[in-house]
């Protein structure tokens, strides 16, 4: 530690300042207007994944409407042998995809993982998930600065967040 | 220190196809340990694969991913002997970088 | 089907209860056979579950439902154990302090050798596992011994199995008396009820493997070593066959014994006998 004052208090306020800014837009953001997921920079969205409930969530990341589409294919198994390691994965058949993103409803904070696809990268992802318990997983693919879902119910008996 | 990352990446023709497991805790901050206190969240939040100086993949994640973590993606335009740079970072600080020749 | 799954412990021992009355054993009791128990250990599970492959009865409940063996494929892909068996490579070439190496206290330098145990020491008059031999192997060299149930243990037995998979469990009861009497005193432990909860190994693995209880799929008997040691997700972690014999026997309220105690010794031998031919598979994936 060190006791100078400098530039430090100063530099903190403009830091609080700015994220009370950030705060503030995002509460405010009118549906459609929000940049698209791909188009922000490549800072992690601590918000997003800070909110409890998927429409929250999904508002925070895309900040636009998300409609349901066969072309996301998404795989989940049935009933989960351990909800703390649930295989999840989606394919899309949709282009110019950006990026692609899981939401586990019942789950503390409704968003998982998600994950930028730059230009000629492969519109697919596998990964592994945990589930607190049973519930719906959806899957969102961004593709041409749309949204398109698939959701798919997985049964857990383990749970995932009890250890 | 063996890296707390593994990597596969196989080039069949113009595709890559890349599996990392990642050694990692991923706590969730719900826990409590055998003491009966909390395990403070402790998980990765971002993992980059770069190749031939380009983000090919980026990863966000909360503590919802398994312990562990793994993720399989794909993708164009590198060639076998190419080098993938991985790395991650968390919410506490820590970090890891490796690279991978494409196999 | 569907309705059976949802079974419980309670309706489950239910079922047992019925089953015991009417086809209590697989194996006839009168002498000491293990050629002939072996044979019929293995057609009973073949007639039991025709479709399932010979050599798929050592993956477990993964052999016994489509959905669980889905997601156990995926795991396969990158496999929960890469950490364990890559340390447990390491550690094996890693010398002791006096210079020498694990490879200098097995044949073949511990290399492909898993098959063979448990075997039975003529000189010593009882059952060596893998572990036991490996800790006797630190100990002779001035080394701790390890834990038996988990970590440098899991990760060491995770490489030596590694190094054996594909080939035949290959178990041999050498004649002598007290190898006769350790394959039937790990029978007898297998088959006999215990606990609170009055459930034998058997109850379980033999009479219901593919049944759920509670949230798990079980395994059948046949085969069931062959994996060791395993990742179980439940665990977050590895474990040895002690670690999960221990589990087993807590879970229907029976006190557990000490890992590598003379029973638990036993009860491998006989297992991993009758499961002679199934090939090793190990280190596995559990739930
Ligand atoms: C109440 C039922 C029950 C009884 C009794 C029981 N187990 Fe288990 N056992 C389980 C369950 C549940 C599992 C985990 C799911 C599975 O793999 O079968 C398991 C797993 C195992 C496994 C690991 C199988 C694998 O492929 O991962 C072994 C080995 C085992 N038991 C041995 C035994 C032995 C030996 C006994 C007797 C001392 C015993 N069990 C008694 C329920 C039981």
């Amino acid at each position: 530690m060190t006791t100078t004052t400098g530039p430090h208090p100063t530099r903190r306020l403009i830091l609080q300042g700015a994220a009370g800014v950030a705060l503030l837009g995002l509460g405010n953001l009118p549906f459609g207007a929000a940049p698209a997921r791909a188009a922000a920079n490549d800072k992690y969205p601590e918000e997003a994944f800070k909110l409890k409930n998927e429409a929250d969530a999904i508002k925070a990341l895309y900040g636009k409407t998300v409609e349901p589409s066969d072309k996301v294919k998404l795989d989940a198994p049935e009933i989960a042998e351990n909800g703390g390691v649930v295989p999840i994965s989606v394919t899309t058949t949709l282009d110019k995809v950006t990026s692609i993103s899981f939401f586990v409803a019942e789950n503390p904070n409704a968003l998982a993982a998600s994950y930028r696809i730059p230009d000629g990268t492969l519109p697919a992802v596998a990964n592994r998930l945990k589930m607190a318990k049973t519930t719906n997983v959806t899957a969102i693919v961004e593709a041409d600065g749309k949204l398109y879902s698939a959701t798919k119910e997985v049964k857990v008996t383990v749970g995932g967040c009890g250890g | 220190m063996a890296s707390s990352i593994r990597v596969r990446s196989t080039s069949n023709g113009d595709i890559t196809e890349v599996q990392a497991l990642i050694q990692h805790p991923m706590d969730t901050g719900l826990v409590k340990d055998s003491k009966g206190e909390v395990i403070p969240a402790h998980f990765i939040q971002q993992l980059k694969f770069e190749c031939n100086g380009k983000d090919v993949f980026v990863a966000d994640w909360g503590t919802a991913v398994s312990k562990d973590p793994y993720v399989k993606f794909s993708f164009k335009g590198a060639k076998k002997g190419d080098d993938l740079k991985i790395s991650w970072t968390d919410n506490k600080g820590g970090s890891d970088t490796t690279t991978a020749k494409i196999a | 089907m569907k309705a059976r799954s949802a079974l419980l412990l309670g309706s489950l021992s239910a079922t047992l209860v019925a089953f015991a009355l009417t086809s209590p054993r697989v194996i006839a009791a009168d002498k000491v056979d293990p050629v002939a128990d072996a044979k019929a250990f293995q057609n009973f599970y073949f007639q039991k579950f025709p479709d399932v492959k010979h050599e798929d009865f050592v993956n477990g409940p993964y052999s016994m439902n489509e959905d669980m063996k889905r997601q156990w494929q995926e795991k396969e892909e990158f496999p929960p154990y890469e950490f364990a068996l890559d340390a447990g490579k390491e550690m094996f070439a890693t010398p002791f302090k006096n210079g020498k190496t694990y490879a200098d206290c097995f044949p073949n330098g511990g290399i492909g050798i898993r098959q063979n145990y448990p075997y039975f020491d003529t000189k010593e008059g009882k059952v060596v596992t893998l572990e036991l031999a490996l800790n006797r192997c630190r100990e002779a060299n001035g080394e701790a011994p390890y834990s038996y149930v988990k970590d440098e243990m899991a990760s060491l037995t995770a490489y030596m199995a590694f190094t054996s998979r594909g080939k035949p469990m290959d178990i041999k009861i050498p004649d002598d008396p007290r190898a006769l009497a350790a394959f039937e005193n790990g029978k007898r432990y297998f088959y006999t009820r215990r606990g609170q909860m009055n459930f034998s190994c058997a109850s379980c693995h033999v009479q219901s493997p593919g049944e759920r209880i509670r949230a798990e799929i079980l395994a059948p008997a046949l085969g069931i070593l062959n994996a060791m040691p395993i990742y179980r997700s439940e665990w977050s972690g590895m474990g040895t066959t002690s670690r999960r014999f221990v589990t087993c026997n807590s879970q229907t309220r029976a006190v557990p014994l000490e890992p590598q105690a003379d029973e638990y010794r036993d009860v491998e031998y006989f297992l991993s006998y009758v499961a002679n031919g199934l090939p090793i598979s190990g280190p596995g994936a559990r739930p």
